[in-house]
């Protein structure tokens, strides 16, 4: 079957009635969850897991896709009208966005966002429908070795480039290893990690992890350290663009969203780097450089479109190999898994009906945000006034609901605040939440595959590099290992070269190097030497 | 910064080393207890990984303590409603969790809608609202709606615990 076709049929199935509601459902949740603080489309995905094992998974994906893309229109409308982003991602966004907003144009500002947002999910999403089909003709061909190296090197990557310190990284995706590992061994059935406790020898449910480090963690951080002075929410009208911001603001959605989708698909994900990107190509091309730092609406309109693009790219890898690199995604797998889909290349065979489904939904889902974001703006702005008693409480009141209606058992309450706990740690020490996450889902796949490939060359480790991509993959993973060390010696010898002045300024210098200079310089600031004295993956 | 200060918060944190460390080793003490036979179908076995995550997390802790006493640091999490000028206000966290912990004890025994009532008007209450009846009322009306959205929607019983026959 063709692309066409199949996408056809997928809008078939998403534009059933009952379909079409979930649609709607996920688009108004996720815009909501967007907009609120102290929530986010992975921690909702995770909720809404128990309540939706009673649907049609098709049903429960399309409501996931709307939330997934919902939150990241939320999202812009949180950085412009408070100056406080949310979500990493979009923290570019707010430093153009909320002059904006400042000066009087937060209604130019929320349309150059959400159109943006739009023109990149839709081509995102078509890039998406185009490409995944050719990753799965080439993933089909792959082995177990193969298999291990991919799924080795999104945990490495999002651990060592993602995050302001590698070693709290690696830290991080350790206790996520160590909690994927508790329960039946999947091969010979003994229990690992259950102290004698029967509860525990089905192992953690992932709706537990996910909900008590996302939403537990997460309101007893806000709750220690709670802002008792109001936020100055900049009120808002309905948005729209005139002429003038519609001619900036094209050439930048288009940039945005092809630095965005690359990205997000690489296995190192993340929207963190193309928005920055984004940001700094814009500067340099606009032709009104002086209104940067003062409310450029090129500023917004890239890094949101490169944003949304990136949220589409990460779909990739997640529907054609099964790996996901971002919390979302991570969840969303965790949701096949729990509805005994086998995620992996073999999806788009086995379930084409539901993958094409859920692909159409997200063209539908973008269409509809469209619609209730631009009239809806101020409605959605309220939102932001929320006593925050009643937000936090009724994040934990949520998330003890969902997690208590997987099993009916209190024990998983237990667990539910011991690992909120963790999460309260975790942010207080600066331990990313990802890696974590990552490794409770990904870690029980990645044993099962090591354990295949060795099984397929009787006990004989070179079975692990048996395969010539595994190769490959083995040799960027060293690279993105060593890079530290790499940069250092670089920077000696062009300090060497030029005595005159070698600190990368991000403003001034080639895009690339930009991008490089970022990552480092965040490492930097972590203290310390964090970043450098690994190598211990 | 006084050196107190600054002593004081390398002690929290090098707390969270010795949590990597500890959790290290218990992964390692448990793998170490695994007893099995070397077969021919599973030559890595079911200890080989836990012992490499014992290594990893027991690296971690050694790296990250070498980290905090030389002065390194974790940045604490920002957000909207973060405001990281003042230390953690245990004075929020500590009743918030007892809240929590109430619903723990009595969910099975005395039912969702009066755990999770106790647990959503506590919380609010520990997170500063001063509106005790209005909250009471909406605790007990989000305790009832879940209940019964729970029931008839999903087909999932919560526990009705003491108003059983009541509900």
């Amino acid at each position: 079957m063709d692309v066409w076709s199949s996408l056809m049929d997928g809008f078939a199935t998403a534009l059933t009635p009952m379909n079409f509601l979930y649609a709607v459902i996920g688009v108004i949740l996720g815009t909501a969850v967007g907009v609120l603080p102290g929530l986010g489309p992975a921690m909702t995905v995770a909720l809404l897991l128990p309540v939706t094992y009673a649907l049609e998974p098709t049903s429960a994906f399309i409501m996931f896709a709307g939330i997934y893309y919902g939150g990241m229109y939320g999202g812009s409308t949180t950085s412009i009208l408070l100056n406080t982003p949310g979500e990493s991602s979009s923290v570019v966004t707010a430093i153009e966005g909320n002059k904006m907003a400042k000066a009087g144009r937060a209604a130019q500002a929320l349309a150059t966002a959400a159109i943006g947002s739009f023109v990149a999910g839709t081509i995102g999403t078509t890039l998406l429908a185009v490409c995944a089909p050719i990753v799965v003709k080439f993933a089909v061909s792959l082995g177990s070795p193969s298999y291990f190296a991919i799924m080795m090197l999104a945990l490495l990557a999002v651990t060592a480039v993602l995050g302001s310190s590698r070693l709290r990284g690696f830290a991080s995706l350790g206790l996520g290893l160590a909690i994927g590992l508790v329960g039946l061994d999947s091969v010979t059935g003994q229990r690992r990690l259950t102290f004698g406790q029967p509860l525990l020898s089905d192992g953690l449910d992932i709706v537990v992890v996910a909900v008590a480090i996302f939403a537990v963690g997460e309101a007893l951080w806000v709750a220690a350290h709670l802002r008792r002075t109001p936020l100055h929410i900049i009120p808002v009208g309905r948005p729209w663009m005139g002429k003038q911001d519609w001619k900036r603001s094209w050439k930048p959605w288009l940039r945005g969203t092809a630095f965005g989708f690359p990205f997000g698909a690489l296995p190192a994900g993340g929207a963190e780097i193309p928005t920055f990107l984004s940001y700094v190509t814009e500067k340099r091309l606009s032709k009104h450089p002086e209104e940067f730092g003062k409310g450029a609406i090129e500023g917004v309109a890239g890094p949101e479109a490169a944003n949304n693009a990136a949220a589409a790219g990460t779909l990739t890898p997640m529907l054609a190999l099964g790996l996901p690199t971002n919390a979302t995604a991570a969840v969303m797998l965790a949701a096949f898994t729990s509805y005994g889909i086998q995620p992996g290349p073999q999806l788009f065979t086995s379930e084409g009906p539901l993958v094409w489904a859920l692909i159409a939904s997200l063209f539908i889902g973008n269409l509809l945000l469209l619609i209730i974001n631009l009239p809806l703006a101020p409605v959605w702005a309220k939102l932001l006034q929320l006593p925050r008693p009643y937000l936090y409480a009724g994040i934990l009141f949520f998330a003890t609901l969902g997690a208590y209606s997987v099993n009916l058992q209190a024990f998983d309450l237990v667990i539910l605040l011991v690992l909120g706990a963790l999460g309260f740690m975790m942010r207080r020490f600066g331990l990313p939440v990802l890696p974590l996450i990552l490794g409770v889902i990904l870690g029980p796949r990645l044993e099962g595959q090591l354990r295949k490939t060795l099984q397929l060359s009787a006990g004989d480790p070179a079975g692990l590099w048996s395969e010539p991509i595994a190769v490959v993959i083995y040799i960027i993973i060293g690279i993105i290992l060593l890079w530290p060390l790499l940069f250092k010696l670089f920077r000696r010898n062009r300090a060497a070269a030029a005595p005159a002045g070698p600190q990368l300024k991000s403003g001034s210098s080639a895009p690339n190097e930009a991008g490089g200079s970022v990552s480092h310089a965040s490492h930097r600031a972590s203290g310390g030497d964090g970043g450098d004295g690994d190598g211990d993956g | 910064m006084s050196s107190l200060t600054t002593g004081l918060k390398g002690r929290a944190e090098l707390g969270v080393a010795l949590l990597l460390g500890a959790a290290g080793a218990l992964v390692l003490w448990d793998a170490i207890g695994l007893v099995t036979p070397y077969s021919k179908s599973d030559p890595v076995g079911p200890k080989t990984v836990p012992y490499i995550v014992g290594a990893l997390l027991i690296i971690c802790a050694v790296l990250l303590a070498i980290n905090v006493l030389r002065g390194g640091k974790g940045e604490a999490e920002g957000g909207e409603d973060v405001e990281l000028g003042h230390p953690a206000d245990w004075k929020t966290v500590l009743p918030l969790a007892g809240a929590f912990v109430l619903n723990i004890l009595l969910i099975d025994w005395a039912g969702w809608v009066i755990s999770g009532t106790v647990l959503f008007w506590g919380s609010v209450l520990a997170l500063g609202s001063r509106h005790y009846v209005r909250d009471g009322i909406i605790s007990v009306a989000l305790s009832l709606l879940t209940f019964y959205g729970f029931y008839l929607g999903l087909g999932i019983a919560l526990p009705a615990g003491l108003l059983e026959g009541v509900l």
